[in-house]
């Protein structure tokens, strides 16, 4: 066993392991974390696929951001997590026989005689000096320019959308209007007010 | 070395995971967010393995979608949880029940 497979079946096992930490930990706080343990080793396995730059983004954009913002979400809220894991003993034969029976269906098409080594070629390494992300880029600029654009309206709509739902106006709550600051006038601020001096009794 | 069909294993290994999650974790709206990200990371994988091994680009490149869809798909959906939280004071799937569904 050469030390690729080696590091293949780690990293499998430790993600396998981490998904299912994942859906059977009581705490939403440690699912979190073990979802952030399952991408960093995904992250892993695509380096030893020589996809570096997904690789980095899945850690830096994953692991990163939408995690942190998973984690800040589950410590925000005041969760009573009992009342949520009813039913889960009820739903383990169900839901374990539907997954399994998926993984069977799947193994029949994905086995080694279907897509092992003999069917189809382990590509050669490249070499030294090749880089990952010149080439995504090259790609990504060219062919996959209008598809890349339509990503970033994309994004943009999720930042408006969650910041408009999230959004709220309080009434109770004390904040300054600047039209209006600015068009006030001293007239209305000070009054004068014309009166006779009064004399000393 | 790996074979393309121990890649497409471990994917399907982790998406039949992320399906046993939806069933369990039925009433807990966060852990179904946590399920759906471990699916897609599960087609993922899938993607950059047929990449590698076809050595074709265009399945990294829609990996690169998949994951911007993902985040915003994630900001979105916990931006929700927080205004039904806020609302109703619970997450439980099974307290949703004002549209009578």
């Amino acid at each position: 066993m050469d030390f690729q497979r080696f590091v293949f079946y780690v990293f499998a096992a430790i993600l396998v392991f981490a998904a299912a930490r994942v859906i059977t930990v009581r705490n939403p706080v440690h699912a979190a974390l073990h979802l952030v343990l399952a991408f960093f080793t995904c992250a892993g396995l695509w380096l030893l696929l020589e996809a570096e730059f997904l690789a980095i983004v899945l850690v830096l954009v994953y692991v990163g951001a939408v995690m942190v913002l998973f984690l800040f979400v589950v410590m925000m809220l005041d969760i009573n997590t009992s009342p949520l894991r009813e039913g889960f003993i009820r739903y383990l034969p169900v839901g374990l026989s539907v997954a399994a029976l998926i993984v069977i269906e799947m193994y029949m098409v994905v086995r080694a005689r279907n897509f092992g080594a003999d069917v189809m070629a382990i590509p050669e390494r490249h070499p030294e000096g090749y880089s990952n992300v010149r080439e995504l880029g090259s790609v990504l600029y060219t062919d996959y320019v209008y598809p890349f654009e339509i990503a970033s309206v994309i994004l943009l709509v999720a930042i408006i959308a969650a910041i408009a739902l999230t959004m709220r106006k309080r009434p109770e709550t004390k904040y300054q209007n600047p039209s209006e600051q600015v068009a006030v006038k001293s007239r209305d601020r000070v009054r004068i007010v014309e009166m006779k001096s009064e004399k000393k009794q | 070395m790996i074979a393309l069909s121990d890649y497409l294993i471990l994917g399907a290994i982790l998406f039949g995971l992320s399906v046993a999650g939806i069933f369990l974790n039925r009433k807990n709206v966060i852990i179904l967010l946590m399920a759906i990200e471990l699916m897609l990371l599960s087609v993922n994988m899938n993607f950059v393995a047929f990449s590698y091994f076809l050595g074709d680009t265009a399945g990294q490149v829609f990996v690169f979608f998949i994951l911007t869809v993902a985040a915003a798909e994630a900001a979105i959906g916990l931006a929700i949880l927080v205004v039904l939280f806020r609302n109703r004071q619970t997450i439980n799937v099974q307290d949703l029940d004002t549209l009578k569904g």
